[in-house]
């Protein structure tokens, strides 16, 4: 038989090709072409070179919401990685148990992500809801739309609710994949709960746990919705995190190149941190 | 001096794992578990480590009744299917983490772990982890753990199953070197009767939880006590037929007739289930008192040495496996002689009578 040898196939590559164009590339091209551009409307662009870029690097208010944001990801990843952890170890691995743990922890997840910001708004009311209220019987001075710390602390608590199922649940899976006759030869050599975890468990999740601290820093960092809901960004800006001032700056200020630059800023960030974590820890499995 | 399983059950809710298990494995003894799957191999092995404990029975170790020991007081050592290695420690903590357990000093550690390594040949990979090396010298070191510490019982449950081909027959031929001349007892479980041959020792055979037969191996092949004993110690399965014995003339699938031959010669006229390995059945004439039987092909399978016929024989399936090659079409009706000297007689009721 003869082959027919041409580059048709090509045409079958583009259809992918195109949906990446128009999802990814495009838009982001628009973007850097946005950023390096000045407009007042009536579709007139100037050129403005690294201004916008500049700018940025030396505006407090996008240096102030970098901390706050790094801040925020940095408590989350702390409590929901070893939180999430600890769940999935004392979930049962067999028994009719599984199938009712593993719904109670899909459902914060299954919450769409405005009704989250809704739910935590109302119970955190310092009037009628059950946290805020609570609170404030126990003798605890709470409210977050007035004190900074009421508000980050919601804010977190929303997010370690809404978040650590997912690592809860990546977690699990990594534990249930390792064979039972891990857990004998360990008993056989007499090793304790300690170190079955740590020699272990341990190990064998290395890879989930990657996998999840990755998935939870990018979410984290580019968290929205939940907040604009539940604080606004307030009181004051003391919750205004990378994402709220860019959409800010976007769409209230109509600074089309700042923002532009503010979102590439953003986006490298982002990109930069998740390959340097994930190239450290392939590196130390090479070692 | 031995290992002394008495009257030892095992039962989960309704189910029974084991009935009741009586068995001896003398002290420096290889013996073999030999059983399809879920036969109940591997909970016995439990139960001998104390991983498990009996529903009923007793188990003694040198004397002593061993039977609630766990396992960390009995000193065992397993090696599984699976390649269980430390993930993140390297070849020599691993070997060494069963004596470092047992506080055993730097010095001695490591003049053991050397001596494990060298006897499985895993000098040049001491600094690896187990991700880093194949699977056979992942099992290699599986086993040096096992071996490294002096257990008085050594289990090894299918652990070449894992393996392929090539690295299976290696290790094979090491492991009962490996053990000759320790004081440990052996026990090792397989699904395959050519491993158990290989390996001579004991054999137990096992069905449906309950042990049908423990001796030395070559005895139990060539004399299993009954008919499931025969099947489980036959791999390709064994032939079975009902046989009609009248005289000297067996009554075979209706309308065959056999000459009694050697082996029913002395039996008493009356009906008797026929079995006979598949290597007694072959394409060529032997001089030997043999029967014919005949019947559709219905598998060929053909090696470089040898010819395994699968052939349809009235509703029974028969397989001969025969030297040489001996091509059959598939569908075409064959004719293979049957050497009844060889085989084996058993009563309706199972047992063997000749």
């Amino acid at each position: 038989m003869n082959k027919t040898v041409n580059n048709r196939a090509w045409w079958l590559v583009l259809p992918v090709f195109a949906m990446v164009a128009f999802n990814a590339l495009i838009p982001l091209i628009t973007v850097v072409n946005y950023s390096v551009q000045e407009t007042f409307g009536n579709n007139e662009f100037f050129w403005s070179g690294t201004t916008w870029f500049k700018q940025l690097l030396h505006d407090d208010q996008f240096i102030d919401s970098l901390q706050r944001q790094i801040i925020f990801t940095a408590t989350v990843l702390v409590i929901q990685i070893p939180l999430g952890l600890v769940i999935a170890l004392c979930m049962p691995r067999s028994g009719p148990w599984v199938s009712v743990c593993l719904v109670l922890m899909s459902l914060p997840l299954l919450v769409p992500w405005n009704v989250v910001g809704s739910m935590w708004n109302i119970m955190a009311l310092p009037d009628i809801g059950l946290l805020g209220k609570g609170l404030n019987a126990l003798g605890i001075p709470f409210n977050y739309t007035r004190q900074p710390v009421s508000a980050w602390f919601t804010v977190i608590l929303m997010d370690v609710w809404h978040w650590t199922s997912l690592v809860v649940l990546l977690c699990y899976a990594g534990l249930v994949s390792i064979p039972d006759a891990y857990y004998q030869a360990a008993r056989v050599d007499g090793a304790g709960p300690w170190a079955v975890f740590r020699y272990i468990q341990l190990p064998k999740l290395k890879h989930v746990l990657t996998i999840a601290i990755l998935l939870r820093f990018m979410d984290s960092f580019m968290i929205y919705t939940e907040v604009i809901v539940l604080t606004g960004g307030g009181p004051g800006s003391t919750t205004k995190f990378l994402s709220i001032d860019l959409v800010q700056k976007a769409l209230g200020g109509f600074d089309l190149g700042p923002a532009a630059a503010m979102s590439i800023v953003y986006f490298l960030i982002i990109l930069l941190l998740s390959w340097l974590f994930y190239t450290l820890m392939m590196r130390s499995e090479a070692k | 001096m031995s290992l002394e399983l008495i009257d030892i059950t095992k039962r989960v809710g309704a189910e029974t794992y084991i009935h009741p298990t009586s068995l001896v494995l003398p002290e420096g003894s290889f013996n073999v578990l030999l059983g399809t799957t879920l036969s109940g191999k591997t909970t016995l092995m439990q139960l001998m480590a104390g991983i498990q404990s009996p529903s009923s029975g007793t188990i003694r170790f040198r004397g002593q009744d061993v039977t609630r020991f766990p396992v960390q007081r009995r000193n065992v050592s397993m090696v599984y299917q699976q390649f269980i290695n430390y993930p993140n420690f390297t070849v020599y903590d691993n070997i060494a983490s069963p004596l470092k357990v047992a506080g055993m000093s730097a010095a001695e550690i490591d003049r053991r772990v050397g001596a494990a390594a060298e006897l499985l040949r895993l000098q040049p990979m001491l600094k690896r982890r187990p991700s880093e090396l194949s699977g056979g010298q992942q099992q290699r070191t599986a086993i040096a753990r096992a071996i490294v510490k002096d257990s008085d019982l050594i289990l090894m449950d299918e652990p070449l199953a894992n393996l392929d081909y090539k690295l299976r027959e290696e290790l094979r031929d090491e492991l009962p070197k490996l053990f000759a001349g320790r004081n440990a007892i052996v026990v090792y479980a397989t699904t395959e009767p050519s491993e158990a041959l290989l390996f001579g020792g004991n054999t137990a055979t096992l069905h449906e939880g309950r042990v049908t037969q423990f001796g030395p191996t070559s005895a139990t092949y060539r004399a299993p006590r009954d008919l499931t004993t025969a099947q489980v110690f036959s791999d390709p399965p064994i032939n079975i037929a009902d046989v009609e014995k009248h005289g000297n003339k067996l009554k075979v699938f209706g309308d065959e007739s056999w000459p009694a031959g050697r082996a029913a010669e002395n039996l008493p006229d009356g009906r008797y289930i026929f079995g006979i390995r598949p290597h007694y059945v072959t394409p060529l004439p032997v001089k030997a008192k043999t029967g014919e039987i005949e019947g559709r092909v219905l598998v060929t399978e053909l090696s470089g040495s040898e010819s395994v016929i699968h052939l349809s024989v009235a509703g029974k399936t028969w397989v001969s496996q025969s030297h040489g090659i001996h091509p059959f079409e598939v569908g075409s009706q064959a004719r293979l002689h049957v050497e009844v000297n060889r085989g084996l007689f058993f009563l309706p009721s199972g047992e063997l009578v000749s």
